[in-house]
């Protein structure tokens, strides 16, 4: 299940890498930093091998990290705040809040109060958080 | 620093020819059976037409087009299936027909996952039903799709009229292209709205008969297709098309 939602999110890295290397005038780009939230289950082996396989030119030799950040989710009603824990939930489920992160507000409620009317405060899908290189003949 | 899945949206959409917002400034004018039975037609006449349900809480053209339990295809992305002809994509699919309360932060976002993952085929149309008023729904697209086109559904109401006057208003300051207005639930002949919107220099595209017919229609594509609701919407789709 879920493997190839990856190589979507991969093709969007890519491309917002060669555009942010263009932006900055880099020749090279030496370090991508993604990051990947628990709440929307990226397979981070097939992310990286994905991201790899779409390489662009100017990131044939960068270095790939992903860093995983937990979700944590914050009632709006009563202010609990918890961790999404996805084991326990029925596949289809899990699936679906995969595609789709917001979805889970049809699954997951505050286990304090009961509410569906819950934030994400961190860990919600996929961020590019930096991306590092080589400007002109440096 | 950077959302990738923003990258995608252009790419995700450049197979498709027109992008066509079916919007109002109200609920309840019928922008969802517009919306359906336009893409029906359209397809029919022999285009390629994908229908997109953006109305994230509170769903209703998979009841119109009797979508069943039709999933997408998992392939570097989500390929909708083909219902009815029509190439559907709706969050329903992952709600199982559970209540979802979205607060705005949330409907943009699942605006911009869907558009980033749903990898179209070559369309004619892609005909967008849309959440009532000027809300998040209606703001993420202006962002995110600046060549979409929007069809605008009122009803005889004057209610209903001075909702989407506003709407006019915000998508003119916006330099956008607005097909046209269409009246639906039309009782009598109600020249009132038609010149309204024809003092707002814009085309009045039909009158479209209320139907009581149209109720028992919903949910079967054939049935839905032979009711006078969709034989006076046949003007409208003609309309749209060049001669």
């Amino acid at each position: 299940m879920m493997s190839m939602h990856e190589w979507a999110l991969a093709e969007g890295v890519v491309a917002a890498v060669s555009r942010i290397a263009e932006e900055q005038g880099l020749r090279k780009v030496t370090e991508v930093t993604v990051r990947i939230g628990e709440l929307q289950q990226v397979d981070r082996e097939i992310l990286i091998f994905a991201i790899d396989q779409l390489r662009s030119p100017i990131m044939r030799d960068a270095k790939i990290i992903v860093e995983e950040a937990p979700a944590r989710l914050r009632c709006r009603v009563c202010g609990h705040t918890w961790r999404f824990n996805p084991r326990g939930l029925e596949e289809d489920v899990s699936e679906a809040i995969h595609f789709i992160p917001e979805v889970a507000h049809a699954y997951l409620t505050c286990p304090n109060c009961g509410s569906p009317d819950f934030e994400v405060l961190e860990g919600r899908g996929i961020w590019l958080a930096s991306v590092k290189g080589l400007r002109g003949d440096g | 620093m950077a959302d990738p899945r923003l990258e995608l949206i252009d790419r995700r959409l450049s197979t498709i020819d027109r992008i066509i917002a079916v919007c109002s400034g109200k609920g309840g004018v019928g922008k969802s059976v517009v919306a359906s039975t336009m893409a029906l037609l359209l397809s029919r006449r022999g285009l390629k037409v994908g229908l997109l349900d953006l109305d994230f809480t509170c769903p209703a053209t998979h009841i119109i087009l009797g979508v069943g339990d039709a999933m997408p295809e998992e392939e570097r992305g989500l390929i909708p299936p083909e219902v009815n002809g029509l190439e559907y994509m709706s969050l329903i699919y992952y709600t199982a027909g559970r209540p979802t309360p979205l607060r705005g932060v949330d409907i943009s976002n699942a605006i911009v996952e869907l558009l980033s993952i749903t990898r179209w085929g070559r369309l004619n149309h892609l005909i967008v039903d849309m959440p009532p008023g000027l809300g998040d729904a209606t703001l993420e697209l202006l962002r995110l799709i600046p060549g979409m086109e929007f069809l605008i559904v009122t009803t005889p109401s004057r209610v209903a009229f001075q909702t989407v006057r506003r709407l006019i208003e915000l998508l003119r300051h916006l330099d956008r292209r607005i097909i046209g207005v269409v009246e639906n639930m039309v009782m009598e002949s109600s020249k009132p709205i038609r010149g309204e919107v024809e003092a707002l220099s814009l085309r009045y595209l039909g009158s479209i008969p209320f139907d009581p017919g149209l109720e028992e229609a919903l949910g079967d594509a054939e049935a839905l297709l032979e009711t006078r609701f969709a034989e006076a919407l046949e003007g409208v789709v003609s309309a749209l098309l060049p001669d």
